[in-house]
């Protein structure tokens, strides 16, 4: 519960049908002490049971969004609209799509159509909107380095936003504005964020006087995520990425500078 | 913003008769012609056909991009790009660069060969300041001499190799652009050997990217020009069409003006005004290079 004026809320990005990492995230959560969790979209994609998912984020009371995932899977839409323009990010976006369309049952994708595509929260005096993407698209991605101030001053401003906590690229960082707004995107659950490390990450804020953001790093068992990708022959190069930290596929799309980091 | 569409006559419909209109959604990406129509090639695809006696745009000054940096500021650009003509044959592109990363990620469009190792150092230590983006991207038209050479001009195969390969060893990597005249660049197979052929010069993570040609300009003659039937009159543009052009969403700076893309700044009409802000209105895809553009979801962004 909060703590004198402060509230802690937690945001998990996309899930990527990541069960394990899911779990441990949630019980950092709970011993954190957060007032609130939101998940921002993307359960499946990449991993293996896609169906596993949704009960741990209902028991552990997560506030969901949709994403482009579950957009595209509560539509019955043939491809997951990631927004990806290469052939290459295209071709493997698709084996994840596929699989995870076949093994999501329809009672869960009907309940993704459920969802909200947005939220508004209002902490401290603050309105914080959570987003996928971006405030005017689903799948807009933000990256660090292509994210520039003036940029997004004018998507918040737009928004009418204070702060905004998006996801979609898989990759977290934070940008505080000069007029005081703040962006946050909390990175991902489903697969390690490019750095050769196998830990994922997903993000605190405590609202108190000012905005504190912290990225937290979460250790799971991946050997075991990477054998039931494997059980399900799910593609190689996803389960490398598990087990190495380095992204293998869908690296297209990424800036100069994020590409520049990782391995490929 | 999104998906609303912009006020006008036929914002996101067609007038009868005649050609639809691309709303304006937002100004995301700001060209600069910083090198106007000059350029120290003469290659015979070029849409803006230019070459070093081509003066019909000039050179953009380090002054003039500086007061395009602070309308875009007001407008929330998000990124910049910097084409020609030849970008470094502009004798204040480097300070340019620099000021542009310091508001916004930056691709400069080259044919690298003016890309000393010097200069490729300078281009990694002003990327290294920046929190923002630093893309430079180099045409090639095919992965030997006798395909590239006789668009592009001879000798040039080996010199934007150098280029390449110099910015490698500054530690920056290149997008490799190819335009759809290397007949080969279209299909999967001849895709695979471009990447093939790129991780044999050096590039340990290959990034190409593949132009659809624009049949104005130089390519007019060196090809053919297009046919009538290569026209949007008549159709109708769903507002996800829209957000897929890039003129939904990108201006172009030149000495002249602003234009509404990079492809179309030697038809007057596609003039939009002087300032960014009068721009930002709806504009009729009346040119065949907009069919290009639709019809091949043709975009000049990375």
């Amino acid at each position: 519960m909060s703590v004198g004026d402060t509230v802690r809320l937690a945001f998990f990005g996309g899930i990527y049908s990541n069960a394990h990492s899911l779990r441990a995230a949630v019980a950092d959560v709970r011993k954190w002490g957060a007032d609130g969790l939101y998940a921002l979209g993307d359960f499946g994609a990449f991993g293996p049971h896609p169906d596993r998912i949704f009960p741990v984020l209902l028991e552990a009371g997560a506030q969901p969004i949709q994403g482009n995932y579950e957009e595209s899977l509560s539509t019955g839409a043939t491809d997951c609209h990631c927004g990806y323009t290469d052939p290459r990010d295209n071709h493997f976006a698709q084996l994840s799509y596929d699989y995870t369309f076949e093994h999501t049952s329809e009672e869960w994708k009907r309940w993704m159509g459920t969802l909200p595509r947005t939220r508004r929260l209002e902490v401290g005096g603050r309105r914080v909107l959570l987003v996928h993407g971006s405030p005017r698209k689903i799948n807009e991605f933000l990256w660090e380095s292509t994210s520039p101030v003036v940029f997004l001053e004018k998507l918040l401003a737009d928004a009418r936003a204070d702060v905004l906590v998006c996801t979609h690229t898989g990759l977290h960082w934070k940008r505080e504005l000069p007029s005081g707004r703040l962006v946050v995107n909390a990175g991902v659950l489903g697969r390690p964020a490019n750095d050769g490390n196998t830990n994922v990450w997903y993000a605190r804020l405590t609202f108190g006087r000012g905005v504190e953001v912290e990225f937290a790093p979460v250790a799971y068992d991946h050997e075991t995520l990477a054998r039931e990708m494997e059980a399900e022959r799910l593609p190689p190069a996803f389960i490398e990425t598990i087990r190495t930290g380095w992204w293998t596929t869908c690296l297209e799309v990424l800036p100069a500078k994020e590409r520049q980091r990782g391995k490929f | 913003m999104g998906t609303s569409v912009a006020p006008g006559p036929a914002a996101s419909g067609k007038q009868d008769g005649g050609y639809p209109f691309v709303p304006s959604l937002s100004l995301d990406t700001l060209w600069f012609q910083v090198a106007g129509t000059i350029c120290n090639l003469k290659c015979t695809h070029c849409f803006i056909s230019c070459s070093p006696t081509n003066h019909s745009h000039g050179m953009l000054t380090l002054e003039d991009v500086r007061g395009r940096l602070s309308e875009a500021a007001r407008l929330g650009v998000r990124e910049y790009y910097f084409t020609g003509g030849e970008p470094f044959l502009n004798p204040e592109m480097m300070p340019i660069i620099e000021e542009t990363l310091g508001q916004g990620p930056v691709s400069v469009l080259t044919n690298g060969l003016l890309l000393t190792p010097e200069k490729c150092r300078e281009l990694k230590r002003l990327s290294d300041r920046s929190d923002y983006s630093l893309d430079i991207r180099i045409s090639i038209d095919g992965y030997a001499e006798q395909v590239n050479d006789p668009i592009r001009g001879a000798g040039t195969y080996r010199r934007i190799l150098d280029g390449i390969r110099n910015l490698a060893d500054a530690g920056l990597n290149p997008v490799v652009t190819v335009t759809e005249a290397c007949g080969e660049a279209a299909s999967a197979e001849g895709r695979a050997r471009f990447l093939e052929w790129m991780r044999q010069i050096g590039l340990k993570k290959p990034r190409l990217k593949i132009l659809s040609l624009f049949r104005i300009g130089a390519e007019e003659h060196r090809l053919r020009a297009y046919e009538s039937w290569e026209s949007l009159r008549g159709r109708r543009l769903t507002e996800e069409e829209a957000e897929k052009l890039q003129c939904s969403s990108c201006r172009m700076v030149t000495s002249r003006g602003v234009y509404v893309c990079p492809i179309l700044i030697d038809e007057p009409r596609a003039r939009m005004g002087d300032s960014l802000a009068e721009t930002l209105r709806p504009f009729e895809l009346a040119s065949s290079s907009c069919f290009t553009c639709h019809e091949y979801g043709v975009t000049c962004r990375t």
